[in-house]
């Protein structure tokens, strides 16, 4: 089966590891994939707290195309995962916003069925993939490499299509079946800040402190994440946060640059050079041979 | 061709159809006058009324003068379930001199007024259903109820509080009682508590002295280590197969000298002992606890090296001597018992906390669940009554998290009933215990019950921390350094409004009360229903609590709903009565719904004797047809269903009654 591929517009900026490093993992598993044509915005943050029947229709065309040729659609950031789904349920539920969005959808001639499954890549890889078959695919064994995943808030809040609510796991098994190993880490759904660093930057900065450094305290040598803004908040202010409270030196990655290392991708074509703090020399105490 | 006449046939039948308004129970929403004035123009209609309560007095007395004035012979009651009411005006036509089975109820209540709102249409399905029974009630024929005698002793499934209760005043009454308990010991989760609320009374001290009375009475067969596999026959004719286990230990030759305990190979436990939930360990033979009834030695052959290996030195049976009662060939037997009624108090079991993992349960090890709290400070417990924790700490701070595994869309919504309550208790125990201070974090406190509201004042009092919210998570996240080595309970106080995080040493978990496991399985086995959430149902909410829609069967205790002691006692109590009350009588009338053989249309294929669930079925071999046993057949209808030739006919359920009653609802008139 092709899956839709819907990027987003973090995968084209702050993100760009994240795609690099995702397509990557896609080609060398098979995932076979189609970028929806002339995809918009997903109508996630300002869209939604502004105006959400604006937002429901932003979603609602980025589906209608990915339904013309498709059955599943995969949405790798975390905002655009839950916008999509949370569109999906509220034109299930509301008949009044579903004219609304069907309205706006007939005047540039497209028409929303309610046929796609929204997917996520974690999801994706987990059930459709498989750990096995990840592992019979390792080039470069991560060699118990310790993460701590993180996997903020809005992959499994308030839809949890693919894993546990309250104690996510897959991305643990996945990474494992690549050789690292995961950390005990009770934070792994805690607020990551959002976009409180530019409001409340205190309150952002004690949050990125916790995260990291509760992922230190256990031994962790990297953090992994599945959100862009996630993966922007610990990376960029984490010697931000430092400053405030103690000094924390941790790489942040996301998922897919580990699983793409281990798969075989040469690091620079994953964005691996671009971590504020760089990866090299871990890579070189774990003995990890990457290309 | 039905001998009764049809709708069409001679002018003989009679009807007289009476729609009750049930205050506006159904007036509200049918039009009742309409209905009445409708059905009085269905053909063989004599009187057709509406009445406002026709279950009351005036009500019945009404069809009782217009069966003698108006010469009818069969009666159409609109009104309320049958199940409510069927009886009331079946004796109506048997005072009024007809036969009783010669009336049809029609449920314009639950399936009309209750379900609808509009008038209108509600109106219309009302005639619909009325013009059905009119035309079933035409090919009514008189049926003749039958009484079997009663067999006086009764079975009663489940060892617990709620089992034992029920077992010692059937037995008490004289009746014979067969009790039947799963596990090697009576007593249920009652004997694994340490104090019960409000009074705080010892729970062993008030339970063994029941256990002790129901393993020595005369009139109680005590089947520890037993189960119900089968169960055969009706109400006051049960038939029930009993499994027992093999414990490897002769019962009646083991005298509870535990000398093989000691002597076992085994010098200490090493499997997770089951009373104490795995807090302490046991050799595998052993005794569930002190005051075990009855008081024989078990066996347990997953773990025992003679069973695994077949090379122990079998020190046990040394250490037994000429009492001989270790017996490792023991294999598991059966028996038949028979009884007239059946009492289930199977229980319930507690919520397994892992499937709320933001609760830290198996991954934090001083996370405990209430029960094993109950264990740990209990004097015959683990840590001998004293409050160790699994990292051989003591605490200084307990945090106590109310519903889990209640009231939350996640995983049970119900309220369990007793946790708030045993919290409290638990509270006040561990802070007599260990002087530590106790946080309560609850969504609401419900204490509903004699002394139990002054109970929780008593514990305020005591200055117990109560924190209205639900906690969001338990785990060792420390943001402050007073925090470390802690566990952190992170909880929106939800009066104060903002999240507190609180560090303690100990956290409880008031886990909920769920089904048992194999609540679905035993409800199969007893011919019994489960409400949606999978407890067993009772006959009424309300009016009939203990009794289920199986004849004979009734249920007490937490298998029915979360209970406490005092209300499982009651409802035990309850049952026993209900019991006696069945049996006292004697003998039974059974519905007359028995099914028959049409002897010149049955092809002798025999197909249906293997579909009776009631081996009510036999073959004749000199005629070469089936032949069913009026006295076993219960009506359940299969092998009517089943007969390849239609040439099964059932009493009340003919096939000319129900396509009368099909084309009847079906019909424009």
């Amino acid at each position: 089966m092709r899956y839709a591929y819907y990027p987003g517009c973090s995968l084209r900026g702050t993100g760009r590891s994240y795609e690099e490093s995702l397509l990557a993992v896609f080609r060398a598993l098979d995932v076979e994939i189609d970028e929806i044509d002339d995809w918009n915005c997903c109508g996630a943050t300002t869209y939604m707290s502004v105006d959400e029947l604006t937002s429901y229709a932003l979603a609602s065309r980025n589906m209608a195309l990915a339904e013309r040729g498709h059955s599943e659609i995969i949405a790798p950031c975390a905002a655009c995962y839950l916008v999509l789904n949370k569109t999906q349920h509220y034109i299930r539920e509301y008949p009044s916003i579903k004219i609304v969005v069907t309205r706006a959808l007939e005047t540039i001639g497209l028409e929303y069925h309610d046929r796609i499954r929204v997917r996520h890549p974690l999801d994706v890889l987990l059930n459709d993939v498989k750990p096995e078959n990840i592992a019979a695919k390792v080039k470069v064994p991560l060699n118990g490499l310790k993460f701590a995943p993180y996997y903020g808030c809005q992959i499994v809040r308030p839809y949890s299509t693919f894993d546990d609510q309250r104690d996510p796991t897959s991305m643990e098994r996945l990474l494992e079946a690549c050789g690292a190993k995961a950390v005990h880490y009770p934070l792994k759904t805690l607020c990551c800040g959002g976009s409180q660093k530019g409001t409340l930057p205190e309150v952002g900065l004690d949050l990125v402190h916790y995260l990291l450094k509760e992922a230190q305290k256990n031994g962790a040598e990297v953090v992994a994440t599945v959100c862009p803004l996630c993966q922007f908040n610990l990376e960029s202010f984490q010697k931000e946060a430092g400053e405030r409270h103690d000094e924390t030196s941790l790489p942040v990655l996301y998922f897919t640059q580990l699983m793409a290392l281990a798969l075989g991708a040469p690091a620079h074509t994953i964005g691996l050079q671009r971590g504020f703090v760089p990866i090299e020399p871990l890579l070189t105490t774990k003995e990890i041979a990457y290309a | 061709m039905p001998e009764i006449p049809s709708v069409s046939g001679p002018e003989d039948v009679r009807i007289g159809v009476y729609v009750c308004h049930c205050g506006t129970n159904i007036a509200g929403t049918v039009d009742v006058k309409a209905l009445a004035s409708y059905a009085a123009c269905l053909p063989h209609v004599a009187v057709s009324r509406e009445y406002k309560y026709m279950c009351s007095d005036p009500g019945q007395a009404l069809i009782e003068v217009d069966i003698a004035e108006h010469d009818l012979n069969r009666i159409v009651v609109a009104s309320c379930s049958p199940l409510l009411h069927e009886a009331t005006f079946r004796r109506v036509l048997a005072r009024a001199g007809l036969n009783p089975f010669l009336l049809q109820m029609v449920n314009i209540r639950e399936h009309v007024s209750w379900v609808h709102s509009d008038r209108k249409t509600a109106t219309e399905k009302a005639k619909d259903l009325v013009r059905a029974a009119v035309r079933r009630v035409s090919l009514h024929k008189p049926l003749e109820k039958r009484r079997v005698p009663i067999n006086p002793s009764v079975l009663v499934v489940g060892g617990g509080i709620a089992g034992i209760h029920a077992a010692l005043k059937l037995a008490d009454a004289g009746k014979q009682v067969y009790l039947v308990e799963r596990e090697p010991t009576i007593g249920g989760h009652m004997a694994m508590f340490d104090k019960t609320f409000p009074t705080l009374d010892c729970a062993a001290c008030i339970l063994t002295p029941k256990m002790t009375a129901v393993g020595s009475h005369p009139n109680i067969k005590l089947y520890t280590y037993s189960e119900v596999v089968k169960v055969d026959g009706y109400v006051g004719n049960y038939k029930v197969r009993i499994k027992h286990k093999p414990r490897y230990v002769n019962e009646d030759l083991c005298i509870g000298c535990q000398e093989c305990i000691t002597a076992c190979v085994y010098k200490e436990g090493k499997t997770p002992d089951e009373f104490n939930l795995g807090l302490s360990k046991r050799k595998p033979i052993y005794l569930a606890f002190p005051q075990a009834v009855p008081q024989k030695v078990v066996i347990d052959r997953d773990t025992c090296i003679e069973f695994k290996s077949g090379k122990c030195k079998k020190t046990c049976i040394e250490a037994c001597g000429e009492r001989l009662a270790i017996d490792f060939k023991q294999k598991e037997t059966f028996e038949e018992i028979e009884i007239g009624a059946i009492i289930l108090a199977t229980g319930f079991k507690t919520f397994a906390p892992e499937r709320n993992p933001s609760c830290g349960y198996g991954q934090y090890p001083n996370v405990y669940t209430s029960l094993e709290v109950e264990r740990l400070i209990n004097a015959s417990g683990p840590t001998g009554g004293e409050v160790i924790l699994r990292d051989g700490k003591r605490p200084t701070s307990v945090g106590i998290i109310h519903c889990i595994g209640s009231r939350d869309a996640n995983s049970n919504r119900w309220c369990s009933k007793v946790c708030c309550m045993y919290s409290l208790k638990l509270a006040h125990l561990i802070k007599e215990h260990t002087g530590a201070e106790v946080f309560n974090f609850y969504i609401d406190m419900r204490t509903p019950g004699k002394g139990y509201e002054e109970f929780y004042d008593r514990l305020l009092d005591e200055g117990v921390h109560f924190v209205r919210g639900r906690v969001a998570d338990v785990s060792d996240w420390a943001v402050h350094p007073s925090e470390e080595g802690k566990l952190v309970i992170r909880a929106e106080d939800t009066l104060a409004g903002f999240v507190r995080r609180i560090p303690v040493d100990m956290v409880v978990l008031s886990v909920g009360l769920e089904p048992q496991t194999d609540a679905q399985d035993v409800r199969r086995l007893f011919n019994i229903s489960c409400s949606s959430e999978g407890w067993f149902l009772e006959r009424h909410p309300k009016l009939a609590p203990v009794s289920t829609f199986t004849e004979g069967i009734y249920i007490a205790g937490a298998c029915q709903g979360p209970k406490d002691i005092p209300d499982s006692v009651a409802q035990a109590g309850a049952a026993a009565a209900e019991a006696l009350a069945l049996i006292d009588a004697q003998s039974v009338e059974l519905e007359p719904y028995t099914a028959a053989i049409l002897e010149q249309d049955c092809s002798g294929c025999k197909s249906c004797i293997p579909l009776c669930p009631y081996q009510a079925i036999t073959f004749v071999d000199e005629k070469k047809k089936a032949y069913i046993n009026e006295v076993l057949c219960k009506g359940c209808g299969t092998c009517v269903a089943g007969c390849p030739s239609g040439s099964i006919q059932q009493n009340f359920f003919e096939d000319d009654q129900i396509f009368e009653e099909i084309e009847g609802v079906l019909a424009y008139a």
